[in-house]
């Protein structure tokens, strides 16, 4: 469950969004459009608690993100994986202990998390880059580390950022079959993107909505892209 | 009681700050040779204090009375001094130095063929003191009448200067044990600050997915007390060393005292856990710093 009301944010005196509202539901899977600026990657940072608005509340899985404090955040974020648009690594690690290290700040043994690791590297095509590092990888490889690295402790909402931005037509597919699959489990899905095509693809498949942020709204897109 | 926290062993913690770099090396050198001045300012703070004491118990509790030179008479002065020093409060023991004695005494100023006999040299009687030594002013008062040209002289003149001197060594010593102690533990806040901020994105992206600021602080907590630990103890063992090594003797003048001796050895090391516990501090602080303005 991801829930806007009333937010207002601004950067450096302009309002980018004046009173803001809007619902996904739990299980649900958005896609979030609209012109670059139009402030996709400023909601997704709202819901990641990574950015607070001026006003306005922002609820997500139950919980008022406002109210939380730091330990609650970070609680909070183990349950959220987040795929950003320029993802950030710790560049001196492994490719494998990058994707592995929301297990290892939760606690969980190494043994544990490594079980799921090798199939998840397989999935997202990383298996041969494991142990190297993220400065060697391109861009398309870390955004599929990143995504890796978002789903492994199967969070209960994914939130991603233009996640197919850098990749090929066969990569875009498979990280939204990894998206799908997420959503079958009941996970919560929202990714931004231009990718129409994508959308299409992903429409043919699963239940599906589009959002479109357009002057400072959330908008319902028709089907018929 | 709870174990410290950079005690427990997380390897995986300590692993996601960057073992080499920059600041790791700032850490490790920077700890390592701050710990290295703290053995001299130790061992000098050390020698201080002896030559200190050295000065003050020398010359204290002694006195010597001087009766001048005279042609005769004298065995019955020396006699009627002894006699009153015997009567007297705060006095020891009193003995008159013989010829052999005497010369032994001049003969660092005027070699060892000194014709004493040829020479009009006072006689000297060595006292010692008990308590607080006798009235000066009242033993002088009853020589004066009993054996007229005898002086006691309990060095006072020659004692005060140096009590007041050995007192400001001990200050200094101590001065500069304090002012070291600071620089190494500004060098080690420096140094864990620096790391802290030439790891930003580390820990940016630790809260990120979900790390808890106890977990990330523990991580670099862990990693620079042992890196100060390290280094510290890197360079307390080369100031120990170096110390060993300083030649000795009386020729080498005032660093003849700098050396360390039987347990004094024991204090260096105090310094290698106290540079952890620096760290410790120093990098708890710093961290709770930077992650109030992580996101
Ligand atoms: N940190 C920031 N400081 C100032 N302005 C920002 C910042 N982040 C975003 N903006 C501005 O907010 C608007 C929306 O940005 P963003 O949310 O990144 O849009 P989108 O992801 O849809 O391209 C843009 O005009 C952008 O310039
Ligand atoms: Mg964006």
């Amino acid at each position: 469950m991801i829930e806007l009301d009333d937010v207002v944010v601004g950067y450096g005196g302009r309002t980018l969004f004046d009173g803001m509202s809007m619902s996904l539901p739990q299980g649900s899977f958005h896609f979030l459009t609209g012109p670059s600026g139009a402030g996709k990657t400023t909601l997704l940072r709202m819901v990641s608690m990574e950015l607070r608005p001026s006003s306005g509340r922002v609820r997500v899985l139950d919980e008022d993100v406002g109210r939380l404090d730091r330990d609650g955040i970070a609680r909070m974020r183990r349950r959220i994986g987040v795929v950003h648009q320029d993802s950030r690594f710790i560049d001196h690690m492994t490719v494998a202990e990058n994707v592995r290290l929301p297990a290892t700040v939760a606690g969980q043994s190494e043994a544990t998390a490594d079980a799921h690791l090798a199939e998840l590297l397989g999935w997202v095509g990383l298996g041969d880059q494991a142990a190297q590092h993220p400065p060697e990888l391109s861009g398309g490889e870390r955004q599929r580390a990143a995504l890796a690295r978002a789903v492994i402790l199967s969070p209960d909402v994914v939130l991603a950022d233009e996640p197919t931005g850098n990749v090929d037509w066969d990569m875009s597919l498979r990280i939204l079959d990894l998206l799908i699959q997420l959503n079958r489990l009941g996970k919560t899905i929202l990714c931004a993107t231009h990718d129409l095509n994508l959308i299409r693809q992903a429409k043919s498949r699963v239940t599906s909505r589009v959002l479109r942020l357009k002057g400072g709204r959330v908008e319902q897109a028709g089907i018929d892209l | 009681m709870r174990r410290p926290s950079f005690l427990s062993t997380d390897p995986t913690a300590a692993r996601v700050v960057p073992a080499t770099g920059f600041t790791a090396a700032l850490t490790i050198v920077s700890s390592a040779a701050t710990a290295f001045l703290a053995v001299f300012a130790i061992a000098l703070s050390l020698a201080a204090g002896d030559l200190a004491t050295r000065w003050e118990t020398e010359l204290a509790g002694t006195a010597t009375v001087r009766l001048p030179a005279a042609d005769e008479g004298q065995d019955v002065q020396v006699a009627t001094i002894l006699e009153a020093l015997k009567q007297t409060p705060g006095i020891g023991t009193a003995h008159r130095l013989d010829d052999g004695e005497q010369a032994a005494l001049l003969a660092p100023w005027f070699g060892t063929d000194l014709p004493l006999d040829s020479l009009r040299l006072p006689i000297l009687i060595e006292v010692t003191e008990i308590g607080d030594g006798p009235d000066v002013e009242g033993l002088n008062l009853r020589l004066e009448a009993e054996a007229p040209g005898a002086v006691y002289d309990n060095h006072g003149r020659w004692r005060a200067p140096l009590a007041e001197a050995a007192g400001w060594l001990r200050k200094l010593g101590t001065v500069s044990l304090i002012l070291i102690a600071g620089v190494m533990a500004v060098t080690i806040a420096l140094a864990a600050s620096a790391a802290l901020a030439a790891n930003g994105q580390v820990i940016d992206v630790l809260r990120l997915v979900g790390a808890r600021d106890a977990w990330i602080t523990r991580a670099f907590v862990q990693r620079f007390t042992l890196r100060a630990a390290a280094g510290a103890g890197a360079g307390t063992l080369i100031g120990m060393i170096a110390l060993l090594l300083m030649p000795g003797g009386a020729e080498t003048g005032i660093l003849a005292g700098l050396g360390l001796s039987g347990v004094e050895w024991l204090w260096p090391l105090v310094i290698p856990p106290a540079a952890a516990l620096l760290a410790y501090a120093a990098t708890r602080a710093a961290a709770a710093r930077r992650l109030g303005s992580a996101p």
